[in-house]
């Protein structure tokens, strides 16, 4: 039992991350393509400026918790991945330092040099974490001692790289959508321009991820993971066409199809964290990767008191930096 | 080298960056929070360009110690995958915690307080840095929980080869802990002293905005002198601890080869054999190791060769000797770096008595070299701490040897690879940062030279809004 509500614990934190940091690497890539100056690019900056550290909270806690919770899956992902993971995280050090370091100096190549950083490290982890969901479900060499013994290249394959492209251009979108209500002026029409195309991307990388999903052996909850799945494919069409009138329900719709996805992909996961190539007795499932009972239960209680306190105040802060971001005003980044 | 070299250089440089840039976040975070306490209760806007000065610094050293702290919290599960098996019900917990506690505090808060000028009320503004400052020694709190774990295993039992938790509350009430959390938190407040002390020092010798410098050089005065005395007076209750707790790991701070009489003489420097397995060129202090030992004047101290015929009778055959000539000289770099910031410290809180600080430029001079003493001390501190206590990663139950992954999914060359990576990435960094902290240092409280939008065309923007 405790496992099972840990994994969706895990599933929570990972769709808060994916909603939250989704817009905010959109924006990181898409910031230097769409603004016609550097006025503009600052605003870009900015309208993530107060959010996106907080935002990021949510995948070291989702870190954590998998390492408190299912120690096991902690142990074989990071390892098992371990090139990928190198380099996300090389992605996720240099857009952090890149956001705060950009527009500290006035020189047009340093700003240069810092753009380039941060769109490159907002592209990483955007697409990895696309590849990283497939591998658990369409299985890696894992043997006998919980190694995943495959290698970088072994991560990338056509489902793989599939599911990298898809949330690469949801992200991309996301952020596209963010622009458009945190912006004003000709950057907005840009924003709002490539977010239609991103949109239509999307909207058929998702499908055809979700039919070729259904074709992978160790899907489990078949029938809800494809009507979970399609509410999300329908949310985010219906995100497409209200997009060029309202861009705030638009990016409601954008996140909750995110956040369904997220959701009908820990379904068709469970009871499995990690699938191995190897033999069905080596994959990793909920109750062989999970932390003693003792443990998930100290652990139950701590999240159930802080999640709620964190989404308030994360909450309250979003409302206080609820205003567009103007050319006329300061900007900090 | 081997994997298991690689995997070790790899945790310990990446540690040692990151630990360069915590102290200063924690330390800052609390002088800050005083500075604009002051500004809030006196409405006095001198304070503001000062606060918003160290508010640059800060967030220039923020944004590095944030992202390499990333690494921190996946690298057990890259190199150290058998030992996050091991330990993952214990170790992971207090992590989890830190994040839900303390990260997501801080990091929300100092968006909030960075962005907040004007937006919100001054004591919301207030209370968003102080959120900051007790979230980050939160964060201390829970990481140094997961750290006195590996140090001094409490709250578990074994099963299947995997240390389980049994009790939380054995975690928290660790004794290990209660004398490792004070040190490194004052640690971090009497670093962050030093950095203000220093900057202001710089600006005070170029009669840069004099009497605001002068008030924040007041304030880390007396925060360094506080954390300097409680500081070395923790770290004796530490090493007064590690007599039971760790004694191979005092006895290889202290090259004591052979248990020593009951008088033992405390060893200010000598040149440390490890082959020959004596100390050269000795001054030794005598009667002091015992006193800080027992704090009393007759007790004799454990030596390597003793301890190690001790933990083979408990644990097997085996070499248990820590790298000793490392341990040795990273005790004697913390405690003499530790002791220095204490004698400025109480130099500079003296010369506050008769104001006359900023008058006494050869000593203005040694503080802006003195910078270096708060990193020096950390890194020797955590590296004592850490290669003191090998052969184990958890002392007693995990050999570091055995805490790796294993090299059929992570290879040496896959090592080799992120650690050039890594070191490449952090080298950057570390010239971005300084190049970055010396502008602003420089640049000072003007707040024309604030960033700006680098087009031409654009109108000018507006400061301050």
């Amino acid at each position: 039992m405790l496992p099972t509500i840990w994994f969706i614990l895990i599933g929570v934190l990972f769709t808060g991350y994916f909603i939250l940091e989704g817009f905010d690497y959109g924006v990181g890539m898409l910031y230097s393509f769409i603004s016609h100056n550097d006025t503009e690019r600052r605003m870009a900056l900015n309208t993530i400026g107060p959010l996106w550290s907080g935002n990021e909270v949510w995948l070291v806690t989702a870190g954590g918790a998998l390492f408190a919770a299912f120690p096991f899956w902690y142990a074989t992902l990071f390892s098992g991945f371990y090139l990928a993971l190198v380099l996300m995280l090389v992605g996720l050090i240099f857009r952090g330092v890149a956001i705060e370091y950009r527009s500290k100096d006035q020189s047009p190549a340093w700003r240069k040099r810092w753009d380039i950083i941060m769109t490159v490290g907002s592209f990483l982890p955007a697409l990895l974490w696309g590849v990283a969901f497939a591998n658990f479900l369409e299985g890696v060499p894992i043997n006998a001692q919980m190694n995943d013994i495959g290698g970088f290249f072994s991560l990338l394959r056509p489902y793989t790289v599939w599911g990298g492209l898809l949330s690469l251009t949801l992200f991309l979108a996301q952020g596209a959508t963010f622009l458009t209500l945190k912006t004003a002026g000709p950057l907005r029409d840009s924003a709002l321009r490539v977010a239609k195309p991103l949109l239509n991307a999307a909207i058929v990388l998702s499908a055809v991820f979700v039919l070729w999903t259904m074709a992978m052996p160790a899907l489990g909850h078949r029938d809800w993971y494809l009507v979970v799945s399609l509410l999300g494919w329908v949310s985010l069409t219906a995100a497409r066409m209200v997009v060029s009138q309202k861009q705030g329900t638009a990016f409601l719709l954008q996140s909750l199809m995110i956040a369904l996805s997220t959701g009908a992909f820990f379904l068709g996961l469970f009871p499995h964290v990690m699938v191995s190539t190897l033999g069905a007795q080596y994959d990793l499932t909920v109750s062989s990767a999970a932390a003693n009972p003792y443990t998930l239960h100290v652990m139950t209680i701590v999240a159930l008191t802080m999640v709620p306190i964190v989404l308030a105040y994360q909450a309250w802060t979003y409302w206080v930096f609820r205003k567009r971001i103007t050319p006329d005003q300061h900007l900090e980044y | 080298m081997d994997q298991l070299g690689f995997a070790r250089l790899q945790f310990g440089v990446t540690t040692v960056y990151h630990f360069f840039f915590v102290p200063i976040t924690i330390g800052l975070a609390l002088l800050i929070a005083i500075l604009e306490s002051i500004y809030v209760r006196t409405g006095n806007e001198d304070y503001r360009p000062l606060i918003q000065f160290w508010g640059r610094l800060f967030l220039i050293n923020f944004a590095v110690g944030v992202v390499t702290g990333l690494l921190q919290e996946f690298q057990f599960g890259l190199d150290w995958a058998n030992y996050s098996r091991f330990v993952g019900d214990i170790f992971g917990a207090p992590l989890a915690v830190e994040a839900l506690l303390a990260f997501f505090m801080e990091s929300t808060f100092i968006g909030v307080w960075n962005f907040g000028w004007d937006r919100i009320s001054k004591k919301l503004h207030l209370t968003a840095i102080w959120l900051v400052a007790a979230g980050t020694m939160i964060s201390g709190f829970w990481i140094l929980t997961a750290n006195s774990f590996m140090q001094e295993p409490v709250g578990y039992q074994m099963v299947n080869g995997h240390a389980q938790m049994n009790s939380f509350g054995a975690l928290l009430t660790n004794p290990q802990l209660w004398v490792e959390f004070p040190h490194t938190i004052l640690a971090a407040y009497l670093s962050a002293s030093f950095f203000m002390l220093a900057i202001s020092a710089f600006q005070l010798l170029r009669h840069h905005h004099v009497e605001s410098f002068k008030k924040s050089f007041r304030v880390a005065a007396v925060v360094g002198l506080i954390s300097a005395v409680l500081v070395i007076f923790v770290g004796d209750m530490q090493a007064s601890h590690l007599v039971k707790s760790q004694p191979m790991k005092l006895a290889a701070a202290e090259a004591l080869w052979n248990t020593s009489s009951v008088h033992a003489p405390w060893s200010a420097f000598s040149i440390v054999n490890t082959k020959a397995q004596k100390d050269e060129l000795s001054i030794k202090i005598p009667d002091m190791l015992t006193i800080l030992a027992y704090k009393r004047l007759s007790g004799s101290v454990q030596g390597i060769h003793q301890v190690q015929a001790e933990y083979v009778k408990k644990y097997g055959p085996g070499n248990y000797i820590p790298p000793v000539a490392p341990t040795y000289y990273a005790f004697r770099t913390m405690i003499f770096a530790g002791t220095l910031m204490l004698v400025f410290a109480a130099y500079a809180v003296y010369l506050l008595r008769r104001s006359r600080y900023a008058d006494k430029r050869w000593f203005l001079k040694v503080l802006e070299w003195s910078l270096i003493l708060p990193y020096l001390a950390n890194a020797a501190g955590w590296i004592m701490t850490e290669v003191g206590r090998q052969p184990w990663v958890v002392y007693g139950l995990l050999r570091t040897a055995n805490g790796v992954s294993s090299p059929a999914s992570v290879s040496e060359t896959d090592i080799i690879l992120s650690l050039t990576t890594f070191a490449v990435v952090y080298g950057f960094m570390a010239v971005s940062a300084i190049y970055l902290f010396r502008k602003y240092t420089i640049i000072g409280l003007d707040p024309t030279n604030e960033p700006q939008s680098a087009d031409s065309a654009s109108p000018m923007m507006f400061i301050g809004s």
